[in-house]
């Protein structure tokens, strides 16, 4: 098992990073750290420059500008092999013309251990990734799972300072990514190495990680904990990213954003008569078939049964569509074409802005698509 | 089986009729094949059986002969060390690397294919022969390059040249470099990387172009007929020695020794059709 | 536990690339990079560039006048319209056989078919000469069958038709391989989607194979006829190099340059080199289009 690291400082810290691919910026001044012993996720969607930022960690690529500590020590110039980091891939990259052992030991062989020291080793992590019976058998004979969990166990070998994973699960069966995820829960519990996980996947980034870095475009929208992260983002994109949100368009009245002759409290923070959208978590919307006084009234365009909730459609009186996530027993009367009274609890305000924002929330608005 | 009273017209079912079309395209490229490729090797087989084994035996002894065999052999075996080494590293740079030029270097290497080897053969006349570029060096340090079997070693290399080239860049384009990636992450350095993965990866493309190498360069005539000076018994590999029996009307001589050849030739290909199935086969995990 | 709040710089300024590098990090990668690039540079510019520029050089040493010598000899104009027209009846007839043969490659299984594309390899590993040999045992006038097609007229060996049978020999295999990758490419659900909304095989072959073999085809017919044009082993035995009939442009270099002519056997040369080397080019622009990197 891996010894605990004396952390003689932060075992991640990364400043101002750019990074420019001939004309086009794919990071843009990136600044956070990574707590001893935690899961760090990169959350964010394709191109928004997260594997980037992990490469250049890594020394896989160079910072166009931009510096990056580990454990205290500036690592901005050191090559990839001086940096000692453990890095998953997303397809694997297992040396396809090696077994398992091989694979596992390669760390090992290459700073010249001792064979038995190799072979004990070994052994420790494929017990470690539950697969002892698997040592002489070739990467094409594996499935997708058992390939990840080699090349785990070939990253973790050489006991590195740091784990740095791409998209592990991204290659994987949904099943399997599922078993995965919570298997990299445990084996962190058990090893405590400081893990930075690039993801686009927010459900893994939410089950997973300690904190979450939010990037889009080459930028970090926000870093905080999960909770944080869900409950109070901190851009229209971070609301519109994590978790599924309805954005209803209005202007903002005395600390309210309104829209038609309703408003839902949360805009304080902005301008009085300012354009604004409220980010409405599907939870937060209650729906009753009485008319309460001074709930906002709509009708029911679409139910669709996940089980034990609902996802409930309504569409608002000026004609801006809203969802709810109703668990079954509470649905009461609501029907199909029924009028309801729709009550909002909480909502996070923005100003109406960018173009980019603005198709963003059109698509978390559209009729949501069936998970 | 059809219901009573429905009417039953006998047609070819389309299945047949499709298999006979698609029988015939196998039957048309197995005859042209037949024709053209294996109807000859039975002919020179018949030929030179036609001789008589103890004269192919005392053929195959000859001083000449063995010397010509010889001389081939010493030339191929340069050739693959030299165009299998720096094959490689052309490889990798066409393969991995991104400069300006790339493009032309790789049409550089795909050049000597387009060429004949007697221009080959008259590039190294232009360049050692009397007038060339580098002739006077030559000559005032005593080293014979023309007429001798330096350029004949010259002229081999450069026809073989695209050989390894052209199979191992698709093989290290398909294999990526995520591995070698890997490698760095775990501490290798370049060489260590080069050797245990990069090289692993590459081996049945290398060795595909190697034969391929290997047999060019036992086959090759043209140019080396043109700077060999045809000295008997010291610049004429085994297919001059062919070219000589033939315009010498020993006709005998040349069908033994070109037998041998097309069996040597049978056996590379051989190896030749292993290699690339097992290439074949690693790029398709 | 901070949350960042969005900052949008007005204009980024970040620091020019390798800016702050330690010098001896930047100098080893720049080393390590150059040091292959010029192995590489330098391999194939002293072994193929130089030797080329050098025989161009010296074809036009004394101007034209090299060239228009070596066509005034006798039977050099015919030799070079002759390996011209052999060359491009060669590329018509294995494009449409080699084609054909790749497609049966690929897309059938028969008992057999590993034989047929180690057979297809077979001109890859023949020395040429060695098929002049075969071809002259096979069809020679002493030979069972030559000795019966004399008998009707039709001659093989010291004629032009066995210059054919050599070259549709030697570049089989260059257009069955050429077009073969490319067959394989093509998916095969493509073709089933054509026939399923109700396509015949010749039509879904037509408009929908055909049109992507198109450049593959394309290069493979170039290639077999750069190849032929400068087919020299198998040549020399089968013509008997007969001037005005049988002596093809190859042959014709070789005795100038034999006949210490080197000026007007580079002029030729410069000639068909100019031909090869057009043919190269586009063939590149053909599979490279197709094919982004590769060689």
């Amino acid at each position: 098992m891996t010894a605990a690291h004396q952390m003689t400082g932060t075992p991640i810290r990364v400043e101002n990073l750019w990074k420019r691919f001939g004309g086009f910026e794919a990071v843009k001044d990136v600044t956070f750290t990574a707590e001893a012993g935690s899961i760090t996720a990169l959350l964010g969607p394709s191109g928004s420059g997260k594997s980037t930022v992990l490469r250049m960690i890594a020394g896989l690529e160079e910072p166009t500008a931009g510096r990056i500590w580990m454990e205290g020590e500036e690592h901005t110039f050191k090559t990839v092999q001086e940096r000692r980091v453990g890095f998953v891939f997303q397809h694997f990259a297992l040396f396809r013309h090696m077994t398992v052992a091989q694979n596992v030991a390669f760390g090992l062989s290459v700073r010249k251990q001792p064979k038995s020291q190799q072979r004990a080793r070994v052994q420790d992590l494929l017990e470690l990734v539950q697969l002892t019976g698997f040592r002489d058998r070739y990467p094409d004979q594996l499935s997708g799972g058992q390939r990840q969990r080699v090349a785990l166990a070939r990253a973790l070998a050489p006991q590195p300072k740091v784990l740095l994973l791409d998209e592990p699960f991204g290659a994987l069966d949904a099943r399997v990514r599922q078993e995965l995820r919570r298997w990299l829960d445990d084996l962190h519990q058990e090893l405590g190495v400081t893990s930075l996980l690039v993801t686009h996947d927010q459900d893994e980034a939410l089950e997973l990680a300690n904190r979450i870095v939010v990037m889009h475009e080459g930028r970090v929208e926000q870093v905080g904990s999960p909770d944080e992260v869900y409950d109070e983002p901190a851009t229209p994109f971070v609301a519109g990213f994590v978790g599924s949100s309805s954005v209803l368009h209005g202007h903002v009245v005395d600390g309210h954003v309104q829209f038609g002759d309703h408003r839902v409290p949360g805009a304080g923070h902005l301008a009085e008569g300012e354009p604004a959208r409220a980010f409405i978590r599907p939870h937060d919307v209650r729906v009753t078939t009485t008319p309460l006084g001074g709930s906002l009234p709509a009708s029911v365009e679409r139910i669709v049964n996940l089980g034990w909730l609902s996802r409930v459609v309504l569409r608002l009186p000026d004609d801006q569509v809203l969802t709810a996530e109703i668990p079954n027993d509470e649905l009461g009367g609501v029907e199909v074409g029924s009028s309801v009274s729709v009550d909002l609890r909480r909502a996070k305000a923005f100003p109406s802005a960018a173009v980019e924002d603005v198709e963003l929330a059109t698509e978390m608005t559209a009729t949501p698509a069936v998970p | 089986m059809s219901a009573p009273g429905e009417l039953r017209v006998p047609v070819l079912p389309s299945g047949t009729r499709r298999r006979l079309v698609h029988g015939g395209f196998i039957a048309i490229a197995l005859l042209y094949v037949g024709i053209l490729v294996i109807a000859p090797l039975i002919g020179i087989a018949w030929a030179a059986f036609q001789v008589g084994w103890s004269t192919i035996v005392s053929t195959l002894k000859q001083p000449d002969v063995l010397h010509a065999f010889y001389l081939t052999g010493v030339i191929t075996v340069i050739t693959v060390i030299v165009t299998s080494i720096f094959g490689v590293i052309v490889a990798l740079v066409i393969a991995r690397d991104r400069f300006p030029g790339r493009a032309l270097m790789s049409a550089a290497v795909d050049l000597p294919l387009a060429v004949s080897p007697v221009i080959v053969g008259l590039m190294a006349v232009v360049l050692f022969g009397l007038g060339g570029w580098f002739e006077p060096w030559f000559t005032s340090h005593g080293i014979r390059i023309l007429f001798a079997v330096p350029s004949m070693v010259l002229v081999t290399i450069f026809i073989c040249i695209p050989f390894v080239i052209r199979e191992v860049v698709p093989v290290l384009q398909e294999v990526g470099v995520t591995e070698e990636e890997a490698a760095r992450t775990l501490g290798a350095s370049s060489m260590q990387t080069f050797f245990r993965v990069t090289l692993k990866n590459i081996r049945w493309g290398l060795l595909y172009g190697i034969a391929l190498t290997t047999a060019r360069s036992i086959g090759e005539i043209g140019a080396v007929l043109i700077v060999s000076g045809q000295l008997t018994g010291q610049t004429e590999t085994a297919t001059l020695f062919v070219l000589r029996a033939f315009d010498q009307f020993q006709d005998d001589q040349g069908y033994i020794v070109a037998l041998t050849l097309a069996l040597v030739s049978i056996v590379l290909l051989v190896l030749i059709e292993v290699f690339k199935r097992r290439q074949e086969r690693t790029q398709r995990t | 536990m901070s949350t960042q709040t969005l900052e949008r710089p007005a204009a980024p300024p970040p620091a020019p690339p390798g800016a702050g590098r330690r010098p001896s990090v930047a100098i080893r990668s720049a080393l390590a990079r150059w040091g292959l690039r010029g192995t590489a540079l330098l391999y194939l510019g002293l072994i193929v560039a130089l030797p080329t520029v050098a025989v161009i050089t010296r074809g036009f040493q004394d101007g034209l006048q090299s060239l228009r010598d070596a066509l005034n000899a006798p039977g050099a104009r015919e030799a070079i319209v002759l390996t011209l027209v052999l060359a491009a009846v060669t590329a018509i007839i294995n494009v449409i056989f080699g084609t054909l043969i790749a497609y049966v490659l690929v897309r059938y299984e028969f008992p057999g078919r590993a034989w047929l594309s180690t057979i297809v390899d077979i001109p890859f590993a023949i020395p040429t000469l060695v098929t002049g040999v075969m071809l002259r045992a096979l069809y020679g006038p002493s030979s069972l069958i030559g000795g019966f097609l004399e008998g009707h007229g039709i001659h093989v060996i010291f004629a032009q038709l066995g210059i054919l049978l050599a070259l549709l020999f030697v570049t089989l295999p260059l257009v069955v391989r050429t077009v073969q990758p490319v067959l394989l490419e093509i998916d095969e659900a493509e073709e089933e989607a054509a026939r399923v909304l109700g396509a015949t095989r010749w039509y879904t072959f037509r408009r929908v194979v055909l049109p992507k073999l198109r450049s593959g085809i394309a290069a493979g017919g170039l290639l077999a006829f750069a190849r032929a044009i400068g087919e020299f082993g198998a040549v020399v035995i089968v013509s008997g190099n007969i001037i005005g009939k049988t002596l093809t442009a190859p042959v014709l270099i070789f005795q100038l340059a034999s006949q210490f002519q080197p000026n007007q056997a580079a002029a030729v040369a410069t000639l068909l080199f100019a031909i090869s080397f057009v043919l190269v080019l586009v063939t590149e622009r053909l599979v490279g289009a197709r094919n982004k990197d590769a060689v």
